[in-house]
Order: structure tokens, then C-alpha cells, then sequence
């Protein structure tokens, strides 16, 4: 080339070898001189800062720390206090010990019977550790699978009929839709399937059940009323019977919406619309009062039951707009791609579509959990015992009336620790579904 | 635009037989009051190479995506390896099984790997069990050359590895009949060639292929037929020889001046 006489030419014989950053610039002093005190404003709001934060742990670390943890009573709680300290600016936390039964399990739950709700935790906690990871053994989605059942057998009680009639129904549902889906297409193969387990749930179910009951009341338990049950426990079953349920109708609803049938489409936009358009405790009340009156007379509809039909409809309304929105986040080549490959609508939505919508919609549908979870104690308002209910009524007893922040305080931790395991969980669950990266 | 092929190109499998694997007979489209396809009449026998270019608009990916069913024609018949294409979700599901396509944008589903993108179809579609999708699957990215990619996620590749990709992930469904649609227009120039050679293999195998492409010196060697389109219509069909150094209609002597630059 020509340019090779000319001053710009110019040609890198060697490459250069990677330095060391400058002293300053890594650690700890560069962190804090970037984030912290870059420029007089930022130092003054650090400054300030520190103080309000120093001010407040100054004040609530010794009431914390300094409190008594066993006492009967509030009136001898401050006499301790008073002993130890001079005075009584300390918390009681006495009364989560004392009144610890009447906070988890409710004030009417017989407390021969707690067993079974320890035993049901665990297997929760079994039944929902495959689902949440699933470098577990998949074997264990078994017990998940099984573990709806068990639950209600340990905590309504009764003989184990009731429970494995209901479980029959779906069994006899998926075989009829394995015998069905031979000759029809699957729109019908469902409708027969949900046809037998309804006929099996309603008809011939509760009579076989009943005569077995009579005949070989296997395993009996003690039967335990839902205005028995109480506290963390009736929390804890309404939010994960919520949770479990409203994701899968929330994705039937958004795909519902989607839908060019005209009638299913109405359906679901009217469903969505009319449920997120009303306060979740009118539904509570509907459940509570008026639900009975439209169900034909000596049906018998478990009140916890019904609130769990309400908490979840209106969840799910929620989350079927959570999910419409990771379903319009995705291009529309990847339908086409699906479509090209000769997958049909069920198998195109099942592999590709929602697999990627509900991971776009992670943060929503964690959001959702989390304020179902929260809403649980709206039951509260109609008369169930959950956590606050029975905070209500350990302030209106004699031995502790007068006792307000130790209570409160001790459900709120309880819910904060739920809600931020769900966060976290969903924040680790996105990191590791994250396949852009390059 | 067009690509220099250095490597001559094997036409021993390169044979067109007198069986006719596409029918398309006055197909006409409409998108509301839009006229997009008028008129089309096409047959493509088995084994032809046919390259489909015209103007920006002018219908070529509407009449393609036609033949798989991705846009739905109003009038007209279009009969695919002998089955025509109705609103019966059987038929459909059928010709797209043996229909393979790639998008300009590759698609790839980008939650799978890229041994998952194609395994998926013909374990759930042909229902081939795991292990010989998987056989196949690594047969066809050996093909394309991008075996040691496999477990690796479609975000992680090159345009032009993805597109390879894309196009093994449509042969392991065995497809009869394939459809490109501007598959290298989203690419680097560098990455163009990598895609092309991918394409000129599978020619030399003697398969039927329909691409809309701008790639003049892909349709100079490898197409036996070039098919140009403008406003909904074909205007012209003939030979590529022909159809480059001979164009008959004024349009289709303007489109080639452009895009083969002056
Ligand atoms: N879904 C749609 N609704 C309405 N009009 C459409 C739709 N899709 C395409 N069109 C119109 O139909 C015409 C043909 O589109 P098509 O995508 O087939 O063109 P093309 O030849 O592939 O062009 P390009 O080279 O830009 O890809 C264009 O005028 C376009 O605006
Ligand atoms: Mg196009």
C-alpha cells in the first residue's frame, strides 16, 4: 500500500499486558467515597442519615432486647421489669410465650389435636420443596400430589374416605379423558373428564363414603369444625390452598381472554372484570352470609372452603392479568415458530408460550402471592379466629389487656418472614431461569 | 448484497422430478380491504430450488407463510403434498409437520436449549422417543456445524449460528418441503456466508426449498427457477441465467438495478 510513507501509518508489534486498576479505585474506600460522600450534599445525607438511624436503634434495641420472656401476666411482667431496670420501657414479650397456642393454632382448636398440624406442616413443606426446586428428585411431586388430601384428613379429621373419594373423582377423571381422547378431540375428551368426576363427586361419591364410613371407619380422626380452626394454621391453609390454586385458573383466565371464541372470551373478560372490580371482603362476606342461600337447602359448603373459593377467584382474577402481560411481552414469532413445527394450541402453549410468559410474569405473580397472603387476614371480618383475631382477644383478657406493640409486632415478623421468603425465592428463581446472557 | 460462492456446487442430487409437491391455483388474500395476493398460480415439483425476490411489500412473505398456514388465503386452492389446505386443524397440523420454515429472525425458543429447540417438535409431534430425537437432533447440528453448541442457550450464539440452528431444528421434523423467508437479511455480511453454504447443502440434497431471499448470487447458483413478485403478483418466472441477464417486464429490469447497484 501507498500509505506506508506517509506519518499516520502505523502498526502495534506488541500486544499490551492487562495492569492492575490504581489504588482508590477497588474496595471498600472507593465504594464509599462513590456512594456515600461524592460531593457536600451527599456527605451532609449520609451524615444525617446515620444519626436518624443511630437514634432509633438506640431506642428500640434495649426495649427489645431488654424484655422479659416469661410471665403469666401483664401486671407481673412490669413487676419484673420494674425489678430488673427500675422502670417499665421494655417489651413483654412474655406474651407470644404464653398465649404462644392460642397465635398459631386459634382459640378453639383442641389441643390433643395439634399433633396433626405439625405433622401436616411437615408434609407441606415436603410437598412444596419439589415444586420450588427442581434439582430435587421428581419422585417426591408424589407427595404433592397426594398431600391436598392428607392435609384435609389431619386437619378436618373424620375417617380417610372422604378424603380418597374426592381424589377418586380425579382419578376416574383422568382415566375417563385417557379412555375418551382415543377416538375424540380434546376439547370434548375435558368435558367428558370433568362430566365423571362431577357425577362421581355429587352422586355416587358420597354415598360409597358414607356407607364405607359406617362399614370400615379406617383411621379415624377426631373431626375438627372450620370455626375450630384458628390462627397461623387456618392462615397458612387458606394462603397455600390460594396460592396453589389461583396460578393455574389465573392461566386458564388470561388464556381464556386471548381466545377467538367469542363466548369464552366474554366469559373471562367479564369474569376478570367483575371480580377485580369488587373489595375482596364483600366476596368474604358473600362467602360467609349469603353463599348458603343460593346453594340448594341441605348442601353442606365448609365456610373455609367457601373463603378459599373467594380468595382464590379474586387472585386469580389479578393473576390472569399478570400473565396477560407476560403473554403480550412475547414476539410473535415464537408462535409462528410453534405453529411451523406442527404443535396444536394446547401442546404450543404448554412447551413454548407459557413457559416463557409466566417467567417474564414472575415478579407480578409473586406480587399476587404475596398480597393474597397478606389478605388472609381479612377473615378476620368474618369471624374466623386467624392471628389477629386472636391478638384481639389476648387484648381483651384480664392477664393481658393493655399489651399492644409485642402482639402486633410478633405477626407482623411472622408475615414479613413469609412474604420475604416468597420474594427471595422469586428473585432466585428468575436469576436462574435467565438463559439471555451471553 | 449478493455474496461471492467460491465452492462449486455438486448437482449430482440436484434433479427435479415430474411429481409436483406445492400446488397453488388462483390464490387470492385479502387483509381487510387490502388486496395482498392476487391471482397466484404456482407449482413447485419436488426437488426444485425456487427463489422468490420483488420489492419490500410486495407480498413474498404473505404468499410463503401461506403455504404452512401462518396466514390464512381467501380464495383459491393450495394443495401441499397432495393434501390442500382447509380450515380442518388435522390437515394443517399434517403439512406443517412435513413443512419445515425459518424466519428472518430465526425464532428460536430462547428458554430451551439448542438440543431442546430441536428435539421438542418430533418428540411432540412425531413422538419419537427422547434418545433418538436426540440422536437426530445432534445428526443435523453436525450438519450445520454447531455441535458443541448444543447445550448452550440460543442467546449465547452468533446471528448466524442461530439461524443454522434454526434451520437443523426444522430438518430433524424430516421435512419434505422447506421455506425460507429472508433468512439471512438480519445477519452480518461476515455471518451471510455461514447460513448460504448451510442452504447450498441442502440443495445438494435434492431438497424442495422456496426462499425469499435478496441473495442474487445464491439464486444464480443454486435456483432453477426465480420467481419476481411486485404489488401481490408474480410478474415474472424463468430460469436465473434468464431471469438476470434477460428480464422481460420494466419492473423487474427497475428491481434488479437496485438491488444489484449500479
Ligand atoms: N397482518 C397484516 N395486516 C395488514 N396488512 C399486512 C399484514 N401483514 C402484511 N401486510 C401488508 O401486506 C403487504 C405484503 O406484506 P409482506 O410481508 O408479504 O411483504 P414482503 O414482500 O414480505 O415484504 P418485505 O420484503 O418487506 O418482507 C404489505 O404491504 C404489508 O403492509
Ligand atoms: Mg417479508
Amino acid at each position: 500500500m501507498s500509505s506506508q510513507n506517509t506519518p499516520l501509518a502505523y502498526v502495534r508489534k506488541e500486544m499490551l499486558e492487562q495492569q492492575p486498576a490504581p489504588r482508590g479505585q477497588v474496595g471498600v474506600a472507593k465504594w464509599m467515597r462513590e456512594n456515600l460522600f461524592s460531593g457536600w450534599f451527599n456527605t451532609a445525607l449520609t451524615l444525617v442519615s446515620i444519626y436518624v438511624i443511630y437514634s432509633l436503634l438506640k431506642a428500640v434495641l434495649p426495649w427489645a432486647f431488654g424484655g422479659v420472656w416469661t410471665a403469666d401476666s401483664l401486671q407481673e411482667c412490669r413487676t419484673i421489669l420494674n425489678d430488673l431496670h427500675g422502670n417499665t420501657h421494655y417489651a413483654c414479650w412474655a406474651v407470644i410465650n404464653e398465649r404462644w397456642n392460642q397465635i398459631v393454632y386459634g382459640t378453639f382448636f383442641p389441643s390433643s389435636e395439634y399433633w396433626r398440624t405439625h405433622i401436616a406442616f411437615v408434609l407441606l413443606i415436603l410437598a412444596i420443596l419439589p415444586v420450588l426446586f427442581d434439582a430435587l428428585p421428581r419422585k417426591m411431586l408424589w407427595i404433592t400430589a397426594v398431600y391436598p388430601f392428607l392435609m384435609v384428613w389431619l386437619i378436618w379429621g373424620g375417617t380417610i374416605w372422604g378424603p380418597v373419594s374426592v381424589a377418586l373423582g380425579f382419578v376416574l377423571a383422568y382415566m375417563a379423558s385417557q379412555f375418551a381422547g382415543r377416538s375424540l378431540g380434546s376439547g370434548l375428551t375435558g368435558l367428558i373428564a370433568v362430566a365423571v368426576a362431577l357425577i362421581w363427586w355429587f352422586f355416587i361419591g358420597p354415598s360409597v363414603t358414607s356407607g364405607l364410613n359406617k362399614v370400615l371407619p379406617l383411621l379415624h380422626l377426631q373431626e375438627i369444625q372450620s370455626r375450630e380452626l384458628g390462627g397461623f394454621v387456618i392462615c397458612v391453609i387458606i394462603g397455600v390452598s390460594g396460592i396453589a390454586l389461583s396460578l393455574p385458573i389465573g392461566i386458564v383466565l388470561a388464556l381464556g381472554r386471548q381466545s377467538d371464541l367469542l363466548i369464552v372470551k366474554t366469559i373471562c373478560v367479564g369474569f376478570i372484570e367483575f371480580i377485580r372490580g369488587v373489595p375482596l371482603i364483600t366476596l368474604l362476606f358473600t362467602a360467609s352470609l349469603l353463599l348458603n342461600y343460593f346453594l340448594p337447602p341441605g348442601t353442606e359448603f365448609d365456610l373455609t372452603l367457601r373463603v378459599i373459593v373467594m380468595v382464590t377467584l379474586f387472585s386469580s382474577a389479578y393473576m390472569a392479568e399478570v400473565i396477560r402481560g407476560g403473554l403480550a411481552a412475547l414476539p410473535k414469532g415464537q408462535y409462528e415458530a410453534a405453529d411451523a413445527l406442527g404443535l396444536d394450541y394446547w401442546k404450543a402453549q404448554r412447551l413454548i408460550i407459557m413457559p416463557q410468559a409466566l417467567k417474564i410474569s414472575i415478579p407480578g405473580i409473586v406480587n399476587t402471592f404475596i398480597g393474597l397472603f397478606k389478605d388472609t387476614t381479612l377473615v378476620f371480618f368474618i369471624g374466623i379466629f386467624d392471628m389477629l383475631a386472636a391478638a384481639q382477644a389476648i387484648r381483651a383478657n384480664s392477664a393481658w389487656n393493655g399489651i399492644t406493640w409485642e402482639l402486633y409486632i410478633f405477626i407482623g415478623l411472622i408475615f414479613w418472614i413469609c412474604c420475604f421468603a416468597m420474594s427471595r425465592y422469586s428473585q432466585w428463581l428468575e436469576r436462574k431461569l435467565r438463559t439471555d446472557h451471553r | 448484497m449478493s455474496q461471492a460462492i467460491e465452492r462449486e456446487i455438486d448437482r449430482s442430487h440436484m434433479t427435479v422430478s415430474d411429481e409436483v409437491a406445492i400446488q397453488i391455483s388462483n390464490m387470492n388474500k385479502w387483509y381487510g380491504e387490502f388486496h395482498v395476493l392476487r391471482d397466484i398460480n404456482l407449482t413447485v415439483n419436488r426437488g426444485e430450488r425456487i427463489v422468490i425476490a420483488g420489492p419490500s411489500g410486495s407480498g413474498k412473505s404473505t404468499m410463503i407463510r401461506c403455504i404452512n398456514r401462518l396466514e390464512e388465503h381467501q380464495q383459491g386452492k393450495i394443495i401441499v403434498d397432495g393434501t390442500e389446505l382447509t380450515s380442518d386443524l388435522k390437515n394443517i397440523d399434517k403439512i406443517r409437520s412435513e413443512v419445515g420454515m425459518c424466519f428472518q429472525h430465526f425464532n428460536l425458543f430462547p428458554h430451551l436449549t439448542i438440543l431442546e429447540n430441536c428435539t421438542l417438535a418430533p418428540m411432540w409431534v412425531r413422538k419419537i422417543p427422547k434418545r433418538e430425537a436426540e440422536e437426530t437432533a445432534m445428526h443435523f447440528l453436525e450438519k450445520v456445524k454447531i455441535p458443541d453448541q448444543a447445550h448452550k442457550y440460543p442467546g449465547m450464539l452468533s446471528g448466524g449460528q442461530q439461524q443454522r440452528v434454526a434451520i437443523a431444528r426444522s430438518l430433524c421434523m424430516k421435512p419434505r418441503i422447506m421455506l425460507f423467508d429472508e433468512p439471512t437479511s438480519a445477519l452480518d455480511p461476515e455471518m451471510i456466508k455461514e447460513v448460504l453454504d448451510t442452504m447450498i447443502e441442502l440443495a445438494e440434497e435434492g431438497m424442495t426449498m422456496l426462499c425469499v431471499t435478496h441473495e442474487m448470487g445464491f439464486a444464480r447458483q443454486v435456483a432453477n427457477r426465480v420467481i419476481f413478485m411486485d404489488q401481490g403478483q408474480i410478474v415474472e418466472q424463468n430460469e436465473p441465467e434468464e431471469f438476470f441477464n434477460n428480464p422481460k417486464s420494466e419492473r423487474t429490469k427497475l428491481f434488479l438495478s437496485q438491488i444489484l447497484g449500479h
